[in-house]
């Protein structure tokens, strides 16, 4: 099927916010599953929090800090659309969900470095 | 001698149900010449038994829409100059929609869907009450105004991608249809309206991918009507339970 | 498929999880400076009724949200109908519901 129809910046909004939705709960799992690993040794989770410092992970964890922060900001321009009375410049404010994201997920590298 | 004329390519999808299969043709280039008019051309010309749907050639009857370089659109108002690309020019039946043969789709999906989403008036007053007068002003009005040129042509549900993944969803044009008459003054149906876009294939399946809203060829804006329809039906739902 | 029980569900888990994301990633920013440790993590989270209230209701809120989320995807793109559709939104939602819990559990009570 062609790419065609949906070349616009709204259905770019509408996958990028499904795709991190997605991603987001395959994540999770692994989130959970690794804090509650605190609960029996400590030594362990310290020796994961090792690995994590690793610059290709710390990279890897950018992309996660960005997929939260543009389901979020992307999730609250949809429910705005829905249930504001305001039609809003729709493609203005989807590029603005994904110019904060970049915000927070680049501030979030300049800390961890 | 005739004079060299400049021609394109075009190609066509053709067949049935069972199966389909592309066509190539090579079309004279003319002045001001609309993909309707190419496809009426190597029906006329060339292949006789090409089947497609058309009737007023003016935009205002909705029959010919088919999906032209991968995007649906109303043929007899687009002109190939600006549609064509290198040269080539595909027409392909419109998406969403079940093949009768080459070009002409089964629309009953599509208006089924608009009775099942209520789309249809639904009289507040008999033929022996006086006319009800209403003011062009009337807020309610002015939103149903927004969407009721709504030429039925089905670009906007061949653009939907919700459509292709959820065969239960009514699609952009009925629940817009649904919206106008939600704020029509003379609709006495306003519960059965709201009942009936709240079901599992109802408004609250959008996207708001707005694909609809890109696509409609007469500029109407179905995703805000959607919306419009999502926000009642969650007003409504919150007085019921507070 | 999403009928307006549902579309509500979901739109209010995902309103309730505002404050929480906005604070989580704050926390993220703040706590990743000069890198994680457990004892960190611990000594802010353990003992704490705040965070326990707060990750507590962050797991329900996504636990509900994800399930519902998820049940869209595989209809939509993998024509998953039906009592299977039913069964991957419940058990999407009991799992993340769960393993959430005992994260939280992990890090708001501690090992003793």
């Amino acid at each position: 099927m062609k790419l065609r129809p949906r070349h616009h910046s709204l259905w770019l909004a509408y996958i990028l916010h499904r795709l991190s939705g997605l991603a987001l709960a395959l994540f999770l799992p692994v989130h959970f599953c690794v804090l509650a690993l605190a609960l029996h040794d400590a030594a362990r989770l310290d020796g994961f929090l090792r690995f994590a410092a690793h610059p290709a992970v710390k990279l890897a964890e950018f992309g996660l800090v960005f997929l939260l922060a543009v389901h979020a900001f992307g999730g609250l321009r949809l429910i705005a659309l829905e249930w504001l009375p305001w039609p809003g410049p729709q493609k203005t404010l989807a590029a603005a969900a994904v110019s904060m994201a970049l915000l927070v997920a680049g501030s979030f590298l300049l800390q961890a470095h | 001698m005739p004079s060299i004329t400049r021609t394109f390519t075009t190609t066509v999808r053709r067949g049935r149900p069972d199966g389909h299969f592309n066509e190539t043709f090579e079309v004279p280039a003319r002045e001001s010449q609309t993909v309707l008019d190419v496809v009426s051309w190597i029906q006329q010309n060339i292949d006789p038994t090409l089947s497609y749907r058309f009737s007023c050639r003016v935009g205002m009857c909705g029959s010919c829409a088919m999906m032209v370089n991968g995007m649906p659109r109303w043929t007899c108002r687009t002109q190939v100059k600006k549609v064509l690309r290198n040269d080539r020019l595909e027409v392909a039946p419109l998406r969403n929609l079940p093949v009768i043969k080459d070009l002409a789709v089964d629309m009953d999906p599509f208006f089924e869907k608009w009775i099942e989403a209520e789309g249809f008036h639904h009289p507040s007053r008999s033929r022996e009450d006086p006319i009800e007068p209403v003011s062009p002003e009337n807020p309610g009005r002015v939103v149903a105004d927004a969407g009721i040129e709504c030429i039925n042509c089905s670009v906007c549900y061949a653009a939907c991608d919700t459509v292709t993944g959820n065969r239960d969803f009514l699609g952009p044009a009925a629940l817009q249809r649904a919206w106008t008459l939600l704020n029509d003054v003379r609709d006495a149906a306003r519960p059965s309206i709201l009942e009936a876009v709240s079901r599992s294939g109802g408004c609250h399946n959008c996207h708001s991918i707005a694909s609809c809203t890109a696509s409609c060829p007469i500029g109407l804006d179905p995703m805000a009507a959607i919306a419009g329809l999502k926000r009642e039906t969650a007003l409504s739902c919150f007085r019921k339970s507070g | 498929m999403l009928d307006l029980r549902l579309y509500v569900l979901q739109r209010i888990s995902a309103l309730v999880m505002v404050p929480f994301v906005l604070v989580h990633l704050g926390v993220i920013i703040v706590s990743a400076q000069g890198g994680l440790s457990a004892t960190e993590i611990l000594s802010r989270t353990q003992g704490s009724a705040m965070w326990f209230l707060f990750y507590s209701g962050f797991v329900v809120a996504v636990s509900i949200h994800a399930a519902i989320g998820v049940r869209v995807i595989a209809h939509e793109w993998s024509g998953l109908r039906g009592g299977a559709l039913l069964l991957l939104t419940w058990t999407t939602g009991a799992c993340l519901l769960g393993l959430g819990g005992w994260a939280v559990l992990a890090v708001t009570l501690g090992p003793s």
